[in-house]
């Protein structure tokens, strides 16, 4: 039994012109000390994924349905009460934009030892101590200053190691981060993930990363999910996934990264974009843009357009393709008969 | 001993450089306001000390020296140097007194309005739905009460079921809560305009992340952020309830005129400007109309200050 099991979690945001389905049967799993990466296109669930394991969807978000075990307990219908023992204790979280995380008007020590004070019966003389030895963790440079700091008088790169110590604070079983390095500059993005892998691994502290950064992906984890529009339709170890990308949409995002074009030629791109979560469309997601929806010979596969493709196993992964399922299997994988 | 390690800055050096003191020291009427300001404060809350006479001793009042006009004019008494009023009280004693009397209900209606005014607009904000409805229908309802029906509701109710005795003994705290009911509606509107404002930022979520409680995220995280617009209100509330109560002693629903506020002063000398005695009315009102100006004033330079988006270069 993993640390975190999610099953089939639905997620949806009841707008006016009706329900829209941001999650569709997510399922994935995270052991103890492991790190997994959860890639996709800006719109494809991936930060709503993370929210809904703290069960902190924003209204008009709510979760429909599914299973989130962790660690034997089942956060979904967890009473508040309860989700507030597991919040920044168990499981943290780490956000995108540092200048946007900290509060502006309390100073950093006062922030920790309030997360600290929260959680745990102490004075705030000993939740200063440990603050100060987490933020010696993160390598700061003089930490006692920095207590007594508010958050615009340190750079981006500092405040998310501060955040980083924030996470670490209350010694959490897993850290969600949300895509932690894209609001900061290149140099202190590899620093700044360098010493999340080195704490987590230190730790024993399991990583979700949510990131558009395959590169990141593939140093720092070892299994990862990528979503489409709110499903996840590839899932397997980093290594197996990066090397040889199974779905045609995997495919195509690494075919976008600059590396793989040639100097002087265009980068290449999925053709369209994302479709909104409002108007999917029919059978697989992704078919409008899929350059494999005819086969060799020129004729249409008529499960793209017309059936939700479910897993299959190829190797070690798990791919939802109707073309990889009729290269494995001769026949498209036809997904079971979902609720509407 | 290394020479780089900056010292975390006391609060006092934090204010010492701080944009509020830098522009404070270029900006004249800043100065001259809160000098004004200052001293009026000081003066009123020392009048036992300083007035000549004391106005609700009934021992010291001469009838016989009522209407006596201010040194400047032939005919004064040096004992009474702005003059006297129509019941031979002291003016400048009894001026020093209304202007303390002014002030406390004043701070204190504010800090009334504030109170109530920031929790109800930061529950509105927060919790949204149905608090939210509940309380800004109550904020419309209270503001579509001008202070006068309040007043005349909340006194009428107040003499008929505990006399009108206890009204009068009671004056400064039934206007602070006369004023005080009248005009929270203020505060939650501004309050919880910025809340919305704050709750949709990162750090709250962040927070909720933390496992912080609501409460908490609250008053802790969310308040402070909405504190400075309410600074800049509160200078132009602390004016208007002033004028409030003013106007209200002005109609005789406000100080007795034995413990007179300078509203209840520039009515008792209301009806003797016919008379000559413009004075009695005059001069009060001219430190009605400073104080409310020095506040006022002070009020555009803390706005100023507090909003870079107003910043004139």
């Amino acid at each position: 039994m993993s640390l975190l099991n999610v099953t089939d979690l639905d997620v949806r945001f009841a707008l006016r012109q009706g329900e829209v389905r941001a999650l569709r049967n997510v399922s994935f799993s995270l052991d103890r000390g492991e790190r997994l990466g959860i890639v996709g296109e800006s719109g494809a669930g991936k930060s709503v994924a993370a929210f809904s394991l703290l069960n902190l969807i924003a209204k008009p978000g709510f979760i429909a349905g599914g299973s989130i075990r962790f660690d034997g307990q089942e956060l979904n219908g967890m009473s508040e009460r309860c989700l507030r023992k597991i919040r920044g204790n168990r499981i943290s979280m780490i956000f995108q934009d540092p200048m946007m995380t900290l509060n502006p008007v309390l100073s950093i020590g006062e922030q920790m030892v309030e997360c600290l004070k929260a959680h745990r019966r102490i004075s705030s003389r000993e939740a200063r101590t440990i603050a100060l030895h987490k933020l010696q963790q993160v390598q700061i440079p003089s930490p006692e200053t920095r207590l007594d700091q508010y958050p615009h008088e340190l750079s981006g790169g500092m405040r998310q190691r501060i955040i980083i110590a924030i996470a670490l604070l209350l010694d959490p079983d897993i850290i969600i981060a949300d895509e932690p390095t894209t609001a900061l500059d290149v140099t202190i993005q590899a620093e700044i993930m360098a010493l999340l892998l080195e704490l987590c691994e230190k730790h024993n502290v399991g990583l979700i990363l949510i990131t558009h950064d395959l590169g990141v992906v593939s140093q720092v984890t070892q299994r990862m999910l990528v979503m489409y529009a709110g499903r996840v339709i590839e899932e397997g170890p980093t290594r197996e996934i990066i090397n040889d990308p199974q779905h045609p949409y995997t495919q195509g995002l690494m075919n976008a990264l600059p590396q793989m074009a040639t100097p002087g030629e265009r980068l290449n791109q999925i053709p369209g974009s994302m479709p909104s979560l409002s108007k999917l469309p029919s059978g697989c997601a992704f078919h409008p843009r899929c350059g494999f929806v005819k086969r060799a010979d020129g004729q249409p596969r008529r499960a793209c357009h017309d059936v939700i493709p479910d897993f299959v196993e190829s190797g070690n992964c798990r791919v939802a393709c109707h073309m990889v399922a009729e290269m494995l299997n001769g026949e498209p994988s036809l997904a079971k008969e979902e609720t509407p | 001993m290394s020479t780089y390690a900056s010292p975390t800055p006391t609060r006092w050096a934090r204010f010492r450089d701080s944009y509020f003191l830098y522009s404070f020291k270029r900006t004249w009427s800043a100065q001259l306001c809160l000098a004004i300001f200052v001293s009026l404060v000081i003066i009123a809350f020392l009048a036992p000390w300083l007035a000549p006479t004391d106005p609700y001793d009934l021992r010291q009042i001469d009838i016989l020296a009522s209407e006596l006009p201010p040194f400047w004019i032939a005919g004064a008494d040096e004992m009474y140097m702005l003059g006297t009023d129509a019941q031979g009280r002291d003016l400048l004693s009894i001026i020093l007194y209304g202007t303390r009397v002014s002030l406390i209900i004043g701070f204190g209606a504010v800090l009334l309005q504030a109170l109530l005014g920031v929790t109800f607009g930061l529950l509105a904000g927060y919790l949204g739905g149905r608090v939210d409805a509940l309380l800004m229908r109550l904020a419309d309802i209270q503001l579509s009460f001008s202070t006068l029906m309040v007043a005349i509701v909340v006194g009428a109710i107040v003499k008929a079921t505990l006399g009108s005795s206890f009204y009068s003994e009671y004056a400064v705290l039934m206007l602070i809560l006369i004023i005080g009911l009248a005009e929270w509606p203020q505060y939650a509107r501004t309050v919880r305009a910025s809340v919305l404002a704050e709750r949709s930022k990162e750090y709250v979520d962040a927070a909720r992340v933390m496992g912080l409680g609501s409460r908490r995220i609250m008053f802790r995280h969310v308040l402070p952020n909405t504190l400075s617009p309410v600074f800049v209100i509160s200078t132009v509330q602390i004016a208007n309830a002033i004028i409030s109560e003013a106007a209200l002693s002005f109609l005789g629903l406000g100080m007795p005129e034995t413990h007179p506020s300078l509203g209840s002063l520039i009515k008792s000398g209301f009806d003797y400007i016919q008379s000559g005695s413009w004075w009695i009315t005059l001069i009060p009102g001219v430190v009605l109309v400073v104080l409310v100006l020095t506040i006022n004033l002070l009020g555009d330079w803390v706005r100023d200050v507090m909003n870079p988006r107003l910043y004139k270069g």
